[in-house]
């Protein structure tokens, strides 16, 4: 428990840190990162938002059908996809790749003393390492949670017209009825933390990451447990708050949840 | 004058003790070196003096003033005036040897890259390489000695007033030893460089040390005991009667072939 609690503290010191340093780096640093982080995420990205579409569809179709409501089943698998399982599962998906091998990066520089070698040169570690993936997980997350949700909307969509005999032009006629420019934003702006989330946690694992192959392997793992529980932690916060904020913004609107 | 002092400093890892109100300067102009078991906090010792670690316990000055009374960026712009030679060379594994060499250079000098270059080039001669052969090299493909003499010419491209050497002649061999050996005379006697040297190697004591510290581990010491057990010349150590520097300098494992076998 006092373990935790300093723990967060810590982050919390790291992150103001970051911040404090925060700089658009050169290029020749932040594009490699910005491609690990992006581009070879794709694939992964890819596969996550496909197969949650089709699940979402499979598992929804059931229940609708029984009701006779299986004109609404693009409703259901869209607003799922954009405000809750795409971001969260994309999220996932990255803390494991992006968060956890930067963790193991930072980590071996760490114990082959790269980090103190890059500060004896005078260059600020925290400036030189964790800005750089800090910005390309923050800006890239939510762009990759974009692309999950989209492929997602189009497996569900594919699934449900051509193996479950969904009608084309319902599906997305009760979609488009029912989703909002606030769910698509709540799901993104979550992204966004999730995105710093990643980036955070990882790179100050790999910073206190302890000597030997088992201190990096053992940050890596405890930056994808510890991101796994902040991811969880921020969703169920932020979707506190922004089902909130709804009735601030509309009041007497019933949200669609 | 003494550029580096450590005070009363102490430092812990944890529960682990590595070193006991360590007091000791480091003043202009001289080659130290330090000597000690391994594991003894020798390592540990240069990290405080240039502030890549910070004590537990007593402060470390630079230039008779704390460290900590300057601010973050003063730190940062005087800690330029140190070359640091990593143990295991600490090579950017992701850059080129050209690279790491140039890296401070490019870091914190505007410097044409014609002049960067030449540096790069230069260094490299100094330690024994060859720079065609190696500057396209990525650290992975050189020899343990290679990186280590890379990580040497890293350091010294930056013209410090004061290198911290750690273990430079540990994984040469004879002939590339001398070479580090006379490179360390050569940048005290032309650039007037202070050096802090730790080394296992009696060769590197023998010709480079104006000066011994001897450092012994904690965990063999009583609690009121020092942790430096021996201070002078070169001299004074080989002809010290202290049984512990005396078994240290002649390596000889004596009683703790027994301990071990025992443990
Ligand atoms: N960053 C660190 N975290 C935890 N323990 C450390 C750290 N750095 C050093 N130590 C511990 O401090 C002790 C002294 O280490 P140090 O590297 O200074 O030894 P040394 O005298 O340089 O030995 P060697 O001659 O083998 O290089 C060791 O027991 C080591 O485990
Ligand atoms: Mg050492």
């Amino acid at each position: 428990m006092l373990d935790g609690v300093r723990l967060v503290g810590d982050l919390t010191l790291f992150a103001l840190k970051m911040v404090w340093w925060i700089n658009w780096p050169r290029g020749g640093v932040i594009w490699p990162i910005m491609y690990q982080t992006g581009v070879l995420s794709i694939p992964v990205i890819l596969i996550t938002g496909g197969f949650i579409g089709m699940v979402l569809a499979v598992q929804a179709y059931d229940q609708f059908a029984m009701m006779g409501m299986e004109n609404q089943l693009g409703t259901v698998i869209n607003v799922t996809l954009v405000k809750e399982l795409g971001p969260v599962l994309a999220a996932l998906m990255l803390a494991g790749r992006v968060g956890s091998s930067m963790a193991a990066e930072l980590g071996t520089m760490r114990v082959t003393e790269q980090i103190d070698a890059l500060t004896a040169l005078g260059a600020n570690p925290v400036r030189f390492l964790v800005v750089p993936r800090f910005l390309a997980c923050f800006l890239l997350i939510p762009l990759l949670t974009i692309v999950a949700d989209g492929i997602g909307m189009l497996s569900g969509w594919i699934f449900s017209t051509k193996v479950l005999g969904v009608h084309s032009f319902y599906y997305w006629h009760h979609s488009f009825n029912f989703i909002t420019a606030y769910d698509v934003l709540s799901g993104v702006i979550k992204s966004v933390f999730f995105g710093a989330a990643i980036a955070i946690i990882a790179c100050h694992r790999g910073f206190h990451s302890e000597a030997g192959a088992e201190g990096v392997g053992k940050a890596a793992t405890e930056s994808f447990v510890y991101t796994f529980i902040a991811i969880l932690l921020i969703d169920f916060l932020l979707g506190t708050f922004f089902m909130k904020f709804y009735y601030v913004l509309w009041p007497g609107d019933v949200a669609m949840v | 004058m003494s550029l580096i002092q450590l005070k009363h400093a102490s430092k812990s890892f944890g529960s682990q003790h590595v070193l006991r109100d360590i007091t000791l300067d480091v003043r202009e102009g001289e080659t130290l070196v330090l000597i000690g078991e391994s594991g003894c906090g020798k390592s540990v010792t240069m990290k405080l003096m240039m502030d890549l670690l910070e004590p537990t316990q007593g402060e470390v000055l630079w230039d008779g003033r704390p460290i900590r009374s300057r601010s973050e960026k003063q730190i940062t712009r005087e800690r330029l005036k140190f070359g640091y030679l990593f143990q295991q060379a600490a090579l950017f594994d992701s850059l080129t040897v050209f690279e790491n060499v140039a890296f401070g250079l490019r870091q914190n000098k505007r410097l044409p890259e014609q002049k960067v270059v030449e540096t790069v080039h230069g260094r490299l001669r100094d330690v024994g390489l060859s720079p065609d052969v190696v500057v396209d090299k990525k650290p992975a493909e050189l020899s343990g000695g290679m990186r280590k003499r890379v990580g040497l010419a890293r350091a010294l491209a930056m013209s410090p007033a004061i290198m911290l050497y750690d273990e430079p002649t540990t994984g040469l061999d004879p002939i590339m030893s001398d070479v580090i050996n006379e490179l360390i005379l050569r940048t005290r006697d032309r650039e007037k460089m202070t050096s802090v040297v730790v080394t296992h190697d009696m060769h590197t004591v023998r010709k480079v040390a104006d000066r011994i510290v001897m450092f012994y581990p904690l965990t063999r010491l009583k609690p009121d005991e020092p942790q430096i057990i021996f201070e002078g010349t070169a001299k004074d150590a080989f002809a010290s009667d202290d049984p512990r520097v005396h078994q240290f300098i002649r390596g000889e494992a004596g009683e703790r072939l027994t301990e071990l076998a025992a443990a």
